[in-house]
């Protein structure tokens, strides 16, 4: 039983990784209705940023940090300004292929500016297990992972504030029910939309340095986008409290499953597991966890 | 117009002179196509190989060639992809004369060429990884996984747990998890493990981690749960690095785990921080420093030629994989031109012929300033190996540093059988009647 819990700690642990990823898609989708595509290269440019401004310039890892937020805020709000808002009006499908084309000049751009190689990127938060719960259950509980989930926590925090306390959050919210209401009582979408953006490259630049720190900054950043999806799909593409919730579930489950269900089909399943299990919520309930259920009238 | 005519008739006869002479100038140059990957998620691995072959190449240049021949190349980007591979291989091989030979540094890719380079007699070397069974030069005789196999690194591997322990009769009764990539690449040493397994008594446990290997603790509580004496990691790219912490994390030693070469580099540790320490790994290289290092630094990196936008990355495992390819090559060149003609450009044939026959001996790896850099070799049409030799290293927080002094030896007998009975399989299934190529 012991067995069970570790596993179910370490699932929900990974789990509030990937929620960290998928708040990046929630926020932009819920403000625009676009499916940012690119986040994933935005983890990857800002992990890769901050750790080419420390071996560039000799910076601390603490100065690089604050510079990195400029960088990636300043990129959501080009990105607004140079691709989406040309694209303002046209079909949803229109504005995806252009976060797809997005993804590949960031990653393109990444590594020209930054080179290739792989990094490591030191937090100073050790990646060891917390002595007093190995020593009072036996189960390891990495320190890393814990205070991952505190600071996706705070971060909740925090845009939840944003969100539902000031006067951009209530635009914010304003702009995600209906654009065009939002604009009859004038608020400038456009304004709002590259707050949004800049947002996003805030919790892609935090997200970036927990899974740089955890894995070394490379490449593969990028394919955590991945790990997001199924998250997405089960707690609702314009939930922030259902990104976490769903990242819980899927984190949990792939681990169980992988751990408990794998060695009987020969393992290796925890890369697909969450597809299948998102695929079952979505006949059930296509908006997800949390989503806004959508009402047609005929 | 008896003035345009005799103008005309004079810039004709320069145009066709120059481009006679280019041309001419174009066949004293022995043409490789380089399909390199230097973005994407192998990146790392792909600049500092294929850095490593083009430094070699500007020192054999610098050097004045092979025999006066030098060695002309084209870069084409396949970010590790098959499908980008095959088109790469596609577009370069027919280019500046003709390719003399071709190494993707990828199965997919190299799987994806494997029946073209047969067909358009161009020699694919594959150091280290792709199709084991293509040892055998009868069925595969324009393929040559030069030095070492998977299947001989696995045999190397138990080999060395077997020594480890104190004699292979002692791995009965040990639990051995292998712990790989859930692909091909993953799964290719499994005929050797399982021999070894039923001849040795040992329990091996299979764990997959699906692509790219960014989140494993799944698998490493499973680890920790079994308690194994020795974790064999057969991972590539993020998965490394992410086994290593993963590992330190769960509280098993770095010490008994003994990673792949592909997972035995500065790109797997360096990321992986202090985990890393104690970790070892084998290799085809010695770690180290060589005389051809040291001239490629002052010939090469001395007149601005050097690939490697960072210099302390010279001499760095991929980096010195990609010095001993093409070094192998070069060889392979060189034994061509003492058959076919000296100061010759030699065709992809040609060339097969000179890669079946290297003799790599202690003597010559003195010559080429490399002695000990990899181990001797001697290729020949049943063998396109040429040596199955392995070595281990371990990780001490800076640098590599060999463990076995001398090279590591599996069980070649059983290797050779695995080999033989799988290349049969294949020459079956495609119609291949096994014969050595005439030449």
């Amino acid at each position: 039983m012991q067995f069970f819990f570790e596993v179910l700690i370490a699932g929900l642990l990974s789990g509030v990784m990937y929620a960290l990823v998928a708040l990046g898609f929630v926020l932009i989708y819920k403000a625009s209705g676009v499916f940012n595509f690119a986040q994933g290269a935005m983890v990857f440019f800002a992990a890769l940023t901050a750790v080419g401004l420390q071996e560039k310039f000799g910076l601390s890892i603490w100065l690089s940090i604050p510079i990195t937020m400029v960088v990636m805020v300043a990129l959501g709000f080009l990105t607004e300004r140079v691709v989406l808002r040309p694209l303002v009006n046209q079909h949803d499908i229109t504005l995806f292929m252009a976060t797809i084309g997005l993804t590949f000049f960031i990653e393109g751009f990444a590594q020209l500016v930054w080179g290739a190689e792989v990094r490591k990127l030191d937090l100073g938060i050790a990646d060891e297990p917390i002595e007093a719960i190995m020593n009072s259950t036996g189960m390891l509980v990495s320190k890393f992972d814990v205070t991952a989930a505190a600071i996706c926590g705070v971060l909740v925090a925090a845009l939840a504030f944003l969100f539902n306390k000031t006067k951009i959050g209530r635009a914010l919210r304003a702009v995600a029910d209906d654009h065009q209401a939002a604009l009859t009582v004038g608020i400038p979408l456009q304004h709002v939309w590259g707050v949004v953006w800049g947002v996003a490259g805030f919790v892609a630049l935090v997200a970036g340095l927990l899974w740089g720190a955890r894995n070394g900054v490379q490449f593969a950043l990028t394919f955590v986008a991945l790990k997001a999806l199924p998250v997405l799909i089960l707690g609702g593409f314009t939930s922030v409290p259902g990104a976490i919730v769903g990242g819980l579930i899927i984190g949990a489950t792939e681990k169980l499953a992988e751990v408990f269900i794998g060695p009987l089909v020969g393992g290796g399943i925890e890369g697909w597991f969450p597809y299948v299990l998102a695929l079952l919520f979505l006949l059930v309930r296509p908006e997800g966890l949390f989503g806004e259920k959508i009402i047609r009238r005929i | 117009m008896k003035f345009k005519l005799s103008k005309l008739l004079a810039i004709s006869a320069v145009a066709a002179t120059t481009a006679l002479t280019g041309t001419l100038a174009a066949a004293q140059e022995q043409f490789v196509p380089i399909l390199s990957y230097r973005v994407g998620a192998y990146a790392s691995g792909g600049s500092g190989f294929f850095g490593g072959v083009i430094d070699y190449f500007n020192l054999v240049n610098a050097n004045g060639g092979v025999n006066g021949v030098k060695l002309s190349w084209e870069e084409c980007e396949t970010e590790y992809n098959a499908s980008r591979g095959v088109e790469c291989y596609e577009r370069l091989k027919k280019k500046n004369g003709g390719a003399g030979l071709v190494e993707p540094l990828g199965t997919g890719i190299a799987y994806g060429i494997l029946d073209r380079v047969a067909v358009d007699k161009i020699p694919m070397t594959t150091l280290g990884y792709g199709r084991s069974d293509a040892a055998n030069g009868k069925v595969f005789p324009y393929v040559f996984p030069l030095i070492t196999s998977y299947w001989s690194q696995a045999a190397g591997m138990i080999k060395y747990l077997g020594d480890k322990a104190g004699g292979l009769d002692k791995l009965k009764g040990k639990k051995i998890v292998h712990l790989y990539h859930d692909s091909a690449f993953g799964k290719e040493p499994f005929p050797v493990l399982e021999a070894y397994e039923k001849q040795l008594g040992f329990q091996l446990t299979k764990i997959a981690v699906p692509h790219p290997g960014n989140e494993q603790n799944s698998q490493w509580l499973q680890i920790r749960q079994a308690n194994p004496d020795y974790v064999i990691l057969w991972g590539w790219g993020v998965m490394n690095a992410v086994a290593i912490k993963t590992a330190a994390r769960v509280g098993f030693p770095r010490e008994k785990m003994l990673g792949v070469w592909w997972a035995g580099s500065e790109e797997d540790t360096i990321p992986a921080g202090d985990a890393a320490k104690g970790y070892t790994t084998m290799t085809f290289n010695t770690p180290g420093n060589y005389p051809v290092i040291d001239d490629i630094r002052k010939k090469v990196y001395g007149a601005g030629k050097g690939n490697l936008a960072d210099k302390d990355r010279i001499g760095s495992v991929y980096h010195m994989r990609g010095i001993t390819a093409a070094m192998l090559w070069v060889e392979g060149i060189r034994n061509a031109q003492a058959k076919y003609g000296k100061g010759k450009v030699m065709t992809g044939e040609q060339i097969r012929w000179g890669l079946e026959n290297l003799n790599v001996d202690e003597a010559r790896q003195k010559a080429l300033g490399a002695h000990g850099m990899f181990p001797t070799i001697k290729t020949s049409c049943e063998d396109h190996e040429g040596s199955g030799a392995t070595k281990v290293q371990v990780w001490d927080g800076k640098a590599w540093k060999a463990v076995t002094p001398n090279w590591v030896m599996g069980d070649r007998a059983m290797v050779q059988k695995l080999v033989a009975e799988s290349s049969a399989k294949y020459a079956a299934e495609k119609k291949i009647t096994a014969a050595c190529a005439a030449g």
